[in-house]
């Protein structure tokens, strides 16, 4: 099966003429992913055996012809949990976890008959930008396999770039699938906080962690999206607020929206190649009849530091359950129960995990609470405001997803700051609940530039109708990467 | 504002991790750095300003006041790692040799 040729409508198309079935799809799709992922090592498990029998299930019932996902095989995020399926988050800690129920979205993937192919790729416990901190692979981008593919969701948005599936799930805390997304040259999707069920996320920081989907195009994301959406019980801060219908409304004319582009998404730091290609973007929109005012976000300049203390702290609270006892991971020849936590914990994370965790430990702890914790969690409240204001007196805002392209293999795993730095255009969205998404926007030296669309909260519909108009005016998103080789 | 090897270890302690000499180090020279970048924050005047630690909509969520069914036990321990006549099994609690 050959994703770069095909995509969810057309796919649809030969499951509904039965010119094939899902079960064939299903099959074609793991012989793709065996040959393609030698190259990637976009995935962490198959999912082979019970994919093939959802398959035969799906084609048992016929294929609805109103459902487009009906029998299409989708990739999914380790940190997402899937039932009898080994999920890791990509750390030592979860190596032989088996989970006993499936995450929300995997069950709402299930009533939409899609088929759980395999588990991607990713920054342990999703905590990375480049998914380098993975304890099992380094996955390679697509475009050039020197290059990582960012993160953490790194092995979602290249198992889509490289053609390997149609569409695949990650989480976003501070622009794990936005930038990935952007550095893959596909679409990523973090909607709203709240629009997604977190049930069965393996939670990294919980007030900012959100699932969303990767494809190729705006509609599909947006079709894949429609599924996963919606109020659960099992995740009380998952919003009852009415899920619309994210494909209505892509007919390509966007005459008269009102779209600001922040002066600090355009500023020191951003790369001179990907300033090009956003500014070329905002001349699009604006030959599509839209308008274009440059707007401030003062507080956005704050929100790498904001972020990295509140979501620390976050995590080093949830951590906490991986104490080697119930499930996951238990250091051997321990001693006593104390030995066990320290140990299991010590030999379980690694570096970047440990260091998070005790980066939010520092944070919350007596004395540095109220400098650390209190005055983030204050100046997040600032970042908030800053949104606020420009929506009143906006539809969207626009900017770069991140300040450069996917960088080598090794340049910045061993200066965290640096690292952090790169989500200094995504974090804000996540402080702030919205939604954001990545469509391809150009080029830079033959990788991929990520245009960023932020939309009102539970508003998807205007930032796809945005990015779909964007897509149908351009050309990114027919490019695709000459597997292995230097684009 | 920076910190010490001393507190980055009783940081380690806190969160149940043990680190080498080396390690120490390392993460002491990040941390402190990661630290001397959250700094920044101190020039925003955040007088009266609230605090932010959620952003959703959704306020109490309640439901009916009735038993459910909850997971099986022994599925539940399909992940343990170690268990006996389910019961999950631990090394000992009490250190005996140190009784008086």
């Amino acid at each position: 099966m050959d994703y770069f040729k095909q995509d969810l409508s057309s796919l649809h198309d030969s499951l509904v003429n039965k010119e094939m079935s899902s079960e064939e799809l299903t099959k074609a799709t793991f012989a793709e992913i065996k040959a393609r992922d030698l190259k990637i090592s976009a995935f962490l498990a198959m999912n082979e055996e019970m994919a093939i029998n959802q398959a035969k299930a799906v084609d048992a019932t016929g294929i609805d012809a109103n459902n487009v996902l009906a029998g299409i095989p989708i990739a999914v995020k380790d940190n997402i949990v899937t039932k009898d399926l080994t999920t890791t988050a990509a750390s030592k800690m979860l190596e032989n976890f088996n989970p006993i129920y499936d995450a929300t979205v995997i069950e709402k993937m299930r009533q939409a008959q899609m088929v759980t192919i395999g588990k991607t790729n990713m920054d342990e416990f999703a905590m990375g930008g480049s998914t380098e901190t993975s304890a099992f692979k380094t996955t390679k981008n697509p475009w050039d396999t020197t290059k990582v593919p960012g993160g953490s969701s790194g092995g979602s948005a290249a198992a889509v770039a490289a053609g390997e599936v149609v569409a695949a799930l990650g989480s976003d805390t501070g622009g794990s699938i936005r930038q990935p997304a952007s550095f893959n040259g596909v679409v990523g999707t973090k909607p709203t906080y709240g629009r997604v069920s977190r049930y069965g996320l393996i939670a990294f920081a919980s007030s900012l962690d959100q699932i969303g989907p990767f494809t190729r195009g705006v509609k599909d994301n947006a079709a894949v999206l429609n599924a996963i959406s919606g109020n659960d019980s099992h995740d009380s801060t998952s919003s009852a607020q009415a899920v619309p219908d994210f494909t209505a409304g892509l007919t390509g004319d966007i005459k008269g929206m009102k779209i600001a582009l922040p002066k600090e998404y355009l500023g020191e730091g951003v790369d001179a190649d990907v300033k090009e290609a956003i500014q070329k973007a905002v001349k699009t929109f604006e030959e599509l009849g839209a308008t274009v005012d440059e707007v401030s976000l003062p507080n956005s300049k704050y929100g790498v530091p904001v972020y990295y203390i509140l979501a620390s702290s976050e995590a080093s609270s949830n951590l906490q359950r991986f104490d080697g006892i119930r499930y996951g991971f238990r250091a051997q020849d321990v001693k006593s129960l104390e030995d066990v936590y320290v140990r299991s914990r010590s030999e379980g994370f690694g570096d970047e995990v440990k260091r998070r965790i005790m980066l939010g430990t520092f944070s919350l702890s007596a004395g540095t609470y109220d400098v650390f914790f209190k005055k983030a969690a204050q100046v997040r409240t600032l970042i908030c405001n800053d949104f606020r204001n420009v929506f009143n007196d906006y539809d969207l805002i626009i900017g770069p997803t991140a300040p450069n392209t996917a960088f080598n293999i090794g340049d910045k795993i061993e200066d965290p700051i640096t690292m952090y730095m790169n989500d200094i255009l995504t974090i804000p969205v996540n402080l702030a609940g919205l939604p954001g998404m990545s469509v391809p926007a150009g080029f830079s030296k033959g990788l991929p530039v990520g245009l960023q669309l932020i939309a009102k909260s539970f508003d998807e519909a205007t930032m796809y109708r945005a990015g779909y108009a964007f897509e149908q005016a351009t050309d990114f998103h027919k490019e695709v990467p000459t597997l292995g080789g230097q684009n | 504002m920076s910190i010490s090897k001393e507190e980055v270890k009783h940081v380690s302690e806190l969160a149940k991790l043990e680190l080498s000499d080396t390690e120490l180090d390392v993460f002491t020279s990040q941390l402190d750095d990661i630290i001397g970048m959250a700094e920044q924050l101190s020039e925003v005047d955040t007088t009266d300003v609230p605090v932010t630690t959620h952003i959703t909509d959704v306020m109490n969520v309640m439901r009916e006041d009735v038993a459910e069914k909850g997971m099986d036990r022994d599925l539940l321990f399909k992940n343990a790692p170690d268990s006996e006549n389910g019961l999950i099994k631990v090394p000992a609690i009490i250190d005996e040799s140190e009784e008086a």
